[in-house]
């Protein structure tokens, strides 16, 4: 089967930091991915490069098979492909509804929207109500500017987003970072349901609890490339820790073994 | 019932209404301390010698809103009066070539500020500074010396008057700033584009990432803004029918006092044409009232200083609240 996205050593080089070093990924049709590693492993860095925010210095990427150049967000937006960024990516002095429809704004049909541009802006705010309605976020009004909301409806704005227009790929960047305890169960429900659509999800997160309850497979990133990919119905939390730390490798024949302490000494 | 918190809030988030506000206690204030200035034809004239720097603030207005500044303004609109009044005297060309060559060689020059602020990344403010010295250098030298009355119709268009009701002044000037207004309010808030503008000048990575054309945008700012100028230059003929390098040497300034009174934040991505519309009208209703009152021109710049710092404290303090 053709993975619905991959790419295939990656490399980004900012200055002298090497932020992605020959990174590997696979994403399969249907399945919830999880992708994980330490703080600066490079996680962040290689799913823009796959939502065409960062173009890479080396590598190549496939959608269905395809080789595609992302030169921009929009590329990749174009191929059904949508991101909730670890920083949200929100204007926040607008309000809801044009957050949601950024870049994607809709018009009025016929005349006024085709000569006068006009924007459908009752339709948007409708459209971001009901979206958000679905996701059981309550926020009062959607004209509200997103700076006056909280963290985590911050949050649930940018995943909603994502949901809303994602028809290929969502990619979800720590999005439960900000969130409570109830509102962390509704996002990881809203990626079961994004599955059942058919849809592939790549969440990136810290959280090994949500990731062993979520995920299909789990791709251990560790100091800018993929380490290993295990399932969580085969392989524990202290194994996948344990490959993200270092501690543990993964053999070529997919054993799982301790990396002894070597020094020049003992060698 | 909303408290005092959710009222004082919701001003701070409506940026028109403060400086709307202050307006009217202007007007109130000024009617009662003078006999002579709450009358139709004062008023009229008020609004009337708001024209150029008004029409400089909207263009000022939409660079501000992308977190930019314009220094060259009315440098690019005073160079614009010197090409139209010169070709026609000179050349004669007639008054709408004239006047179409200075509104499009203004964009021009819009075009080139908005490339190299977002082909090489300059900050607005050295670029708009650079420009300012080269454009008012390249006025002298076109005008060497000399200043053009302007004795074409069409140039002079905008200066003509009509009573409404007998006795109101109104010039078309005055209707055109007005439509300008409404024109450029529409399509900020109405849409794709303006919307743009806004996220950009909010922040222009959020932008990027939600798939907007960041520099699309900012060019078509600056060459909008050039268009604005060049409508302003057709403006000043109108007001005084004769093109002068050494006007409007403070137009920079007094348009961003404009805008910065008018409630739109130095730091992008908040704020209102209307706010500005406003805070053109304030100013000029300050110079005015100040000189009805008796008061020297320097106490007056004294009081607009006071007014722009205050103005720009206002920004500060509501967006510590937000942030
Ligand atoms: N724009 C940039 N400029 C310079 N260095 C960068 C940039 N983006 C990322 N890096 C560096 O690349 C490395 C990987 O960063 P990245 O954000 O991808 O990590 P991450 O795995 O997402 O971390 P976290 O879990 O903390 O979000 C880090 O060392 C970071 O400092
Ligand atoms: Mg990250």
């Amino acid at each position: 089967m053709t993975p619905v996205l991959a790419a295939k050593g990656l490399v980004k080089r900012y200055g002298r930091v090497t932020a992605m070093d020959g990174a590997d990924f696979d994403l399969n049709a249907g399945e919830v991915l999880a992708v994980v590693g330490d703080n600066g492993a490079g996680k962040s860095t290689l799913i823009k490069t796959l939502s065409g925010a960062v173009i890479p210095d080396e590598g190549e990427i496939r959608v269905n098979g395809e080789q595609v150049h992302f030169h921009g967000p929009l590329d990749a937006r174009k191929h059904g492909i949508e991101t909730v960024y670890q920083d949200l990516a929100l204007a926040q002095a607008q309000d809801i509804a044009t957050n949601m429809f950024l870049g994607r704004e809709k018009r009025r049909p016929g005349f006024l929207g085709a000569v006068f541009r006009l924007l459908d802006s009752g339709g948007m705010r409708a459209e971001a109500r009901r979206v958000l309605d679905e996701l059981g976020i309550t926020i009062k009004s959607m004209t509200q500017p997103v700076e006056t909301l909280s963290g985590g409806q911050r949050q649930a704005v940018a995943v909603a987003r994502a949901a809303a227009f994602g028809t290929r790929v969502v990619i979800m960047d720590e999005p439960t970072a900000a969130l409570g305890v109830a509102e962390s169960a509704k996002v990881l429900d809203l990626i079961g349901r994004i599955r059942e659509r058919g849809l592939p999800v790549v969440l990136i997160s810290h959280n090994m609890p949500h990731v062993f309850e979520i995920a299909d497979r789990v791709h251990v990133h560790r100091l800018g490339r993929r380490v290993a990919v295990v399932s969580p119905k085969t392989h524990s939390m202290n194994e996948v820790v344990g490959l993200l730390t270092g501690a543990l490798r993964m053999a070529d024949d997919g054993t799982i073994e301790e990396v002894g302490v070597t020094t020049g000494l003992n060698r | 019932m909303s408290t005092i918190k959710e009222r004082s809030e919701f001003i701070l988030r409506t940026p028109a209404i403060g400086p709307a506000l202050a307006l009217v206690v202007a007007v109130v204030v000024f009617s009662i301390t003078t006999d002579t200035f709450l009358n139709v034809d004062n008023l009229s004239l008020v609004v009337q010698q708001s024209l150029v720097i008004g029409t400089l603030a909207l263009g000022q207005t939409l660079v501000i809103l992308t977190s930019g500044i314009d220094l060259a303004n009315a440098a690019i609109a005073v160079f614009a009066t010197l090409l139209m009044a010169k070709l026609t005297l000179e050349s004669g060309m007639p008054g709408v070539v004239a006047l179409l060559i200075g509104i499009v060689v203004a964009a021009a020059i819009g075009a080139v500020t908005g490339g190299i602020v977002t082909g090489f990344r300059l900050p607005p403010f050295i670029v708009t500074l650079g420009m300012l010295t080269i454009v008012t250098a390249v006025s002298r030298i076109y005008a060497a010396g000399q200043s053009f009355p302007v004795t074409d119709d069409t140039l002079g268009f905008l200066g003509q008057k009509q009573y409404l009701f007998g006795q109101v002044e109104v010039t078309y000037g005055m209707v055109l700033m007005l439509v300008m207004y409404i024109g450029l309010w529409y399509a900020l808030t109405r849409t794709a584009w303006g919307k743009h503008v806004y996220a950009v000048g909010n922040d222009p990575e959020a932008a990027r990432l939600s798939g907007i054309h960041v520099r699309r945008s900012l060019l078509g700012v600056y060459v909008v803004a050039g268009v604005i100028y060049g409508i302003a230059a057709w403006q000043a003929l109108g007001r005084v029918p004769n093109a002068d390098p050494n006007a409007f040497q403070l137009g920079n300034l007094d348009s961003i006092t404009a805008v910065v009174i008018g409630g739109t934040s130095l730091f992008g991505g908040r704020g209102s044409v209307i706010g500005t519309l406003v805070g053109a009208l304030i100013v000029a209703v300050l110079r005015s009232g100040l000189t009805q009152a008796g008061i020297d021109n320097l106490y007056q710049d004294v009081a607009t200083g006071v007014l722009v710092i205050a103005a720009v404290a206002v920004d500060r303090f509501s967006r510590g609240r937000q942030r």
